[in-house]
């Protein structure tokens, strides 16, 4: 396998963006990230296309043919990738798979996803039918933040985190959505207002959730030849790409303590970059829900299980804290276009890692400059995990 | 919120036929107040929700298992924001149980007010028919 670098990096503001179609939403990631990575879409040989609602949520049913035409792409080699809310990463992990295995010398992967094109409870449908149809929504109308609920429920039952711990979450990540230009909302917000927002699936509220999002990234990745042939001054290497995944019956889990995909993804990601949890500057974890982060905190060894809220109690995971977390506003704040969150993921940590974060206090500070991206399909039924380093 | 010039898509109503024929015995069992699971005759895997074929030691030599009825609440939530086929259902509570054969089960939680439910607490395994005449299971209060 040969060393793979990403060159270039785009995301799209977030939100509800109705003022362009799907593939005018893909064109706004796909264009800075060429321009950053110096290259043409002619030299792009294979797309990887993270999207999920395809004919659900927007119209298109073959999206990938549509965003590839939209984009110059028509002619390369292409697919789109299907792993629920970490599509985009599924994506990432097939053009990283392209160039790492010499198929292609450059490969773009591309998230999209446009959820704001139909109203709020038929997404909450489609969304809900996504665990097992037949067995958890058919007689049970499962959403998704009752999945995550489910695991809430468990976690404090068992290690007495709070409503509180949860709402600390929010507010974190909040607080540098606010100063993130793209992030879908801006707003600061405190622990009582999570706590007074109206129950969505109880101890969830409205705050504990990610808002509904329209928004693309594109990332483009080049083998280690090609990086030096463009003359790429800060190429920032894929270090480790981890994967694994989880029941589709959620009552065929260990516990609802944590994912298991989450631990089996970062520690096949830790052994393939060679890193260990201590060496990381930043993270970007996998926040649809505020226990979700809590959760990962565990899941990928930031601290022992159990000792999630702690860590947000602790302010640990904020600029200046023992390890940075979601400090582009999380999935919680900068939004979650399912598709394009993997790729928006590792568009943060590239600039994150290049020191180009342009906004005052949403910088990390570097000192071994390595980064990883925790990206959960599902309640935990998909997971990749990513380490980059420059 | 402005609404931006936009063009309405063609309607289009989906309803899937989901083939039964292989746990027929489940969904007749409902009926006659039974929830069956299945149980691999080579191995001896114990499937719930049932299925035909087993994906431990790939044998499709199944046998029908009736379930026990005490369930021990694992976890559970309450759903206020309901889904579009929802949406004429109140607001309903979805727990996690376990039996006595190890197995776990997600149903619909009756029969309890919600400040009582608590982790670990006792409720029962019950068949039933939905309003609609749909083969469905719950827990609710043990008797």
């Amino acid at each position: 396998m040969r060393r793979v670098a990403v060159i270039g990096v785009g995301c799209s503001k977030f939100g509800v963006r109705n003022d362009v179609n799907v593939a005018e939403l893909a064109f706004e990631a796909f264009k800075p990230s060429i321009e950053d990575a110096g290259i043409s879409p002619a030299d792009i040989e294979f797309v990887a296309v993270g999207s999920v609602g395809a004919g659900a949520w927007y119209e298109e049913l073959l999206p990938a043919v549509v965003f590839a035409e939209y984009c110059g792409l028509t002619g390369a080699g292409l697919v789109r990738c299907e792993a629920a809310c970490a599509s985009g990463s599924a994506a990432f992990a097939t053009a990283y798979w392209a160039v790492a295995s010499g198929q292609a010398d450059v490969a773009t992967a591309l998230g999209v996803e446009k959820m704001r094109e139909i109203d709020t409870p038929t997404v909450m449908e489609w969304i809900g039918r996504a665990g097992h149809y037949l067995w958890e929504f058919h007689n049970f109308g499962m959403t998704f933040p009752a999945y995550y609920a489910l695991y809430a429920t468990a976690h404090m039952a068992k290690f007495g985190t709070t409503e509180e711990d949860l709402a600390l979450v929010a507010v974190k990540n909040h607080k540098y959505a606010s100063m993130n230009p793209i992030a879908h909302l801006q707003n600061r917000i405190s622990v009582d207002d999570v706590l007074s927002s109206s129950i969505v699936a109880a101890p969830l509220k409205l705050y504990d959730c990610c808002p509904v999002s329209d928004g693309a990234a594109s990332i483009i990745l080049a083998s280690e030849e090609k990086v030096k042939e463009l003359k790429i001054d800060t190429p920032i290497w894929v270090a480790g790409v981890g994967y694994a995944s989880g029941t589709a019956n959620i009552s065929k889990r260990l516990d609802y303590l944590g994912l298991e995909a989450s631990v089996l993804a970062s520690q096949k990601a830790y052994k393939m970059a060679k890193v260990t949890p201590e060496q990381l500057d930043v993270a970007v974890v996998h926040d649809c829900f505020t226990i979700a982060e809590i959760m990962a905190y565990e899941d990928i060894g930031l601290c022992k299980k159990g000792e999630g809220a702690k860590l947000i109690r602790e302010g640990q995971t904020e600029i200046g804290g023992k390890i940075p977390v979601n400090v582009d506003g999380g999935l919680k704040a900068k939004g979650h276009p399912i598709g394009a969150t993997g790729c928006s993921m590792i568009y943060e940590l590239t600039k994150q890692l290049r020191e180009e974060v342009a906004e005052k206090g949403r910088q990390a500070s570097m000192k071994n400059y390595i980064a990883l991206a925790h990206n959960v399909g599902g309640t935990g039924h998909y997971c990749y995990v990513i380490i980059l380093r420059r | 919120m402005a609404t931006m010039p936009h063009i309405k898509s063609r309607e289009i109503k989906v309803v899937q036929d989901i083939p039964i024929s292989k746990t027929l015995p489940f969904w007749e069992g409902i009926k006659q107040g039974k929830i069956l699971a299945t149980k691999c005759k080579k191995c001896g895997k114990l499937y719930f929700p049932p299925v035909a074929d087993c994906s431990k030691c790939f044998s499709s030599n199944m046998e029908w298992i009736e379930l026990s009825r005490e369930a021990t609440i694992e976890t559970f939530t309450h759903v206020v924001v309901r889904p579009r086929s929802f949406q004429q259902e109140k607001p309903y509570t979805v727990a996690i149980g376990k039996l006595q054969e190890g197995l776990r089960v997600l149903a619909w939680l009756t029969g309890f007010k919600l400040s009582e439910i608590k982790v670990g607490m006792k409720a029962k395994l019950v068949a039933k028919i939905t309003h609609e005449g749909e083969p469905t299971y719950e827990f609710t209060r043990p008797e």
